[in-house]
């Protein structure tokens, strides 16, 4: 097998390509747009069939989206960030048509104020949708995730969207090498698309996504969701095993990074979880048992498996790349309440944010934050969330604002 | 092509397509237009739906409707519509579905949609030739949520956010002029009070391709505060007065498909409803009145020149 050297963004063009969708609605949003630029080339020059459309909006975008996906074709699409956003009343809507399709998200950090660098609160904005979500920590992991994830979509027991996460600019414009598989891999384990009653067409007219009067009705539709979404976990699971059979990649629900030995462990979503993974790596060295254990599932949510990766240790540090004003880490949290009352749950589950914007954690914060958790487990006490921000940055703050101060200061002298 | 197969009022269709029993206010004019419009159509349609009065046709489990339906968001109907024309498409192209299987896309939103919230995705679906037919029902106001002005409300109506001494402040955009600006296939004002008017735009719209675009003024009983059984009369007056000009767009030309002899004042529409009352009560509004008389002359001085 030959590695061919690939951004994320280009990776998830493979997925796409090789998963031979028919139809692909597009909007261009930087860190994102390399991969329609990418798709639009291959069908324009008619390296691969299939047909592309620019829309206006990403809210319209994830309209046609999910329409086509509701007449049978199958769909691919993505964005980022802020498009995610303007989009999401239709996340949320087409998500309800149980209409399966993949759409990447490529996470940018959240206006305001508006920056370009990767965090995970646009992807978080998407957790109650109904989407599926995967996240990924490696190029390799993009293209293969895309082909799984129609896999999970289309899976009969799920018919549900699935979001492919991918940080920007730490994977979308990094290359890595990655293996293409081959295309008759991919047609045994992903077989095309079969819509059933998920269409439109005139001997069989059916109505989607009309309206409901009342709870019971409503509640009968989203409690559909949620347990078709629970199935997800099994399916991944299935899905997974067939991936590895077919490609001979593993891409678990939960990844654990030397952790069978661990007594305490780092928790992390995303690529930045490999700035942990080389962190653990350096904490052996010095003897520390410690490790890693990284979801790349995070809805469905797969408390069991966490359950068991983490029954037994000490205590575990999740640092969250996204922050829920006035509460905290959302991964935190939804780990807390996995765990919450299960034998053998760590005493102590402490709680860092950091990544925000894509600003660096450096190894020197893992080493602290493995130090801080190992003196908590000693105490018996967790100490309060921390706001990862060293004293240079700062410094480095109040340094551009006193700067531009005086910039205006001598402006406005020099205007009297 | 000119020549329409409905010539007097008994080449409309006599069987009616679409259901009764519907949720919709009795006298509702936007379902009397789209009964009619529904019946040349036919059911071998697919209905994409945008928030509004009409959401509440299809309630589930059922459906006054024979053929399809996906009911989508307020801002987004014409964009469903592309996903399902270019779904078919392509189904049809790689021969996994036949063409006889093929459905017309048709758009089906309100004013408040139409002229506001969606008035981006529907330029954007025109800007690329969407082959699909827009329905607009033009009650005037956001109907479903009891009447607020909307973009398409005109000048002076009482809404339920306009409820001061002259009525609404602004005065209704002209939408035809902006969607003809698109240079689509075909666009056309109708209403259900004139049938047969109508019935010749639907059917023209139905044999072209690509964006079609249909501004149905809907008179509306809970929202314009008249009697329902009024609603035909009012219909009719809308037209005989000037108020709303019957015209389609096509090849790059607009044609006033029925232009009135002798106009009856506006008057005669306004006085029929309670939106326009504080027009005529305490005290007749002589400003404003002729403001508004004033306002379809001028539209209509240059037509009949």
């Amino acid at each position: 097998m030959t590695r061919t050297l690939l951004t994320g963004n280009g990776a998830a063009a493979w997925g796409a390509r090789l998963a031979g969708v028919d139809y692909v609605p597009a909007f261009p949003i930087t860190p994102q747009t390399e991969i329609i630029e990418t798709l639009a080339r291959w069908i324009e020059h008619g390296e691969m069939p299939g047909r592309t459309v620019t829309l206006e909006s990403e809210h319209s975008m994830i309209t046609a989206a999910g329409a086509a996906a509701a007449s049978g074709v199958r769909v691919f699409t993505a964005t980022s960030s802020q498009g995610l956003l303007y989009a999401m009343e239709m996340i949320y809507t087409v998500a309800g048509w149980r209409a399966p399709f993949v759409m990447v998200n490529v996470s940018r950090g959240l206006a305001s104020p508006i920056t370009l660098e990767p965090d995970h609160n646009d992807i978080m904005a998407a957790r109650d949708s109904g989407f599926l979500q995967i996240h990924c920590a490696s190029c390799q992991e993009v293209l293969d995730s895309v082909l799984i994830g129609y896999r999970l979509a289309e899976d009969h027991r799920v018919r549900l969207p699935v979001i492919i996460n991918l940080d920007g600019f730490y994977l979308s414009f990094t290359r890595e090498p990655v293996e293409i598989p081959d295309a008759q891999a991919v047609a045994g384990f992903l077989p095309p698309y079969e819509p059933e009653s998920t269409r439109f067409c005139a001997s069989a007219p059916v109505s989607q996504a009309v309206t409901v009067l009342g709870g019971s009705p409503y509640s009968y539709f989203r409690y559909e969701s949620h347990l078709a979404a629970l199935n997800a976990l099994t399916v991944y699971d299935e899905a997974a095993e067939a991936f590895s059979a077919a490609c001979g990649r593993q891409h678990a629900a939960v990844e654990g990074y030397r952790c069978d030995d661990a007594d305490i462990v780092f928790v992390m979503l995303g690529s930045f979880a490999s700035k942990a993974r080389e962190a653990v790596d350096r904490l052996r060295d010095a003897g520390q048992a410690i490790g890693l254990v990284r979801p790349r599932l995070l809805r469905p949510f797969p408390a069991a498996h966490l359950q068991r990766l983490l029954a037994g240790k000490q205590g575990a540090a999740v640092i969250d790349q996204n922050l829920s004003m006035g509460m905290g880490g959302v991964l935190h949290s939804e780990l807390s309440s996995a765990l919450y009352g299960t034998p053998g749950a760590p005493s102590v589950l402490l709680s860092f944010i950091g990544g925000l914007g894509g600003r660096d954690i450096t190894p020197e914060e893992f080493y602290e934050i493995a130090a801080v958790t190992r003196q908590a487990v000693k105490d018996g006490v967790t100490p309060p969330p921390r706001l990862l921000y060293s004293r240079d940055e700062d410094r480095e703050i109040r340094k551009l604002q006193a700067i531009a101060h005086a910039e205006r200061n001598e402006l406005e002298s020099g205007n009297e | 092509m000119n020549e329409s197969r409905f010539k007097r009022m008994k080449d409309l269709p006599s069987t009616h397509l679409l259901g009764t029993g519907t949720p919709m206010c009795s006298g509702c004019g936007g379902l009397e237009a789209l009964h009619q419009i529904y019946d040349i159509l036919g059911s071998n349609t697919v209905f994409v739906n945008a928030a509004g009065c009409m959401t509440l046709l299809a309630v589930y489990p059922f459906t006054p409707f024979r053929g399809s339906w996906l009911y989508t968001a307020m801002a987004s109907a014409p964009a469903g519509a592309q996903g399902i024309r270019d779904a078919l498409d392509i189904l049809i192209e790689q021969q996994r579905l036949a063409a006889a299987e093929d459905l017309q896309v048709v758009v089906l939103t309100g004013d408040g949609a139409a002229y506001g919230m969606g008035l981006s995705s529907t330029s954007g679906a025109m800007e690329r030739d969407l082959d699909f037919i827009y329905i607009c029902y033009d009650n005037e106001g956001y109907g479903n949520t009891g009447q607020q002005f909307s973009g398409a409300t005109p000048h002076a109506a009482r809404t339920a956010t306009s409820t001061g001494p002259h009525g609404f402040a602004g005065y209704k955009k002209d939408l035809f002029s902006i969607w003809a600006a698109h240079k689509p296939a075909y666009l056309a004002t109708v209403i259900g009070a004139e049938p047969l008017d109508l019935a010749r735009k639907i059917e023209k719209a139905k044999q072209l391709k690509g964006p079609r675009m249909i501004i149905a003024l809907a008179p509306c009983p809970t929202g314009w505060d008249y009697a329902p059984r009024d609603s035909a009369d009012i219909g009719k007056l809308a037209v005989t007065t000037g108020v709303w000009p019957l015209k389609e767009y096509i090849d790059g030309q607009v044609v006033h498909t029925r232009i009135p002899k002798q106009r009856q004042p506006v008057e005669a529409y306004l006085e029929r409803q309670g939106r326009f009352a504080h027009l005529f009560e305490p005290r007749r509004d002589e400003q404003l009145l002729q403001e508004l008389q004033d306002s379809v002359d001028s539209y209509w001085a240059d037509i009949d020149s």
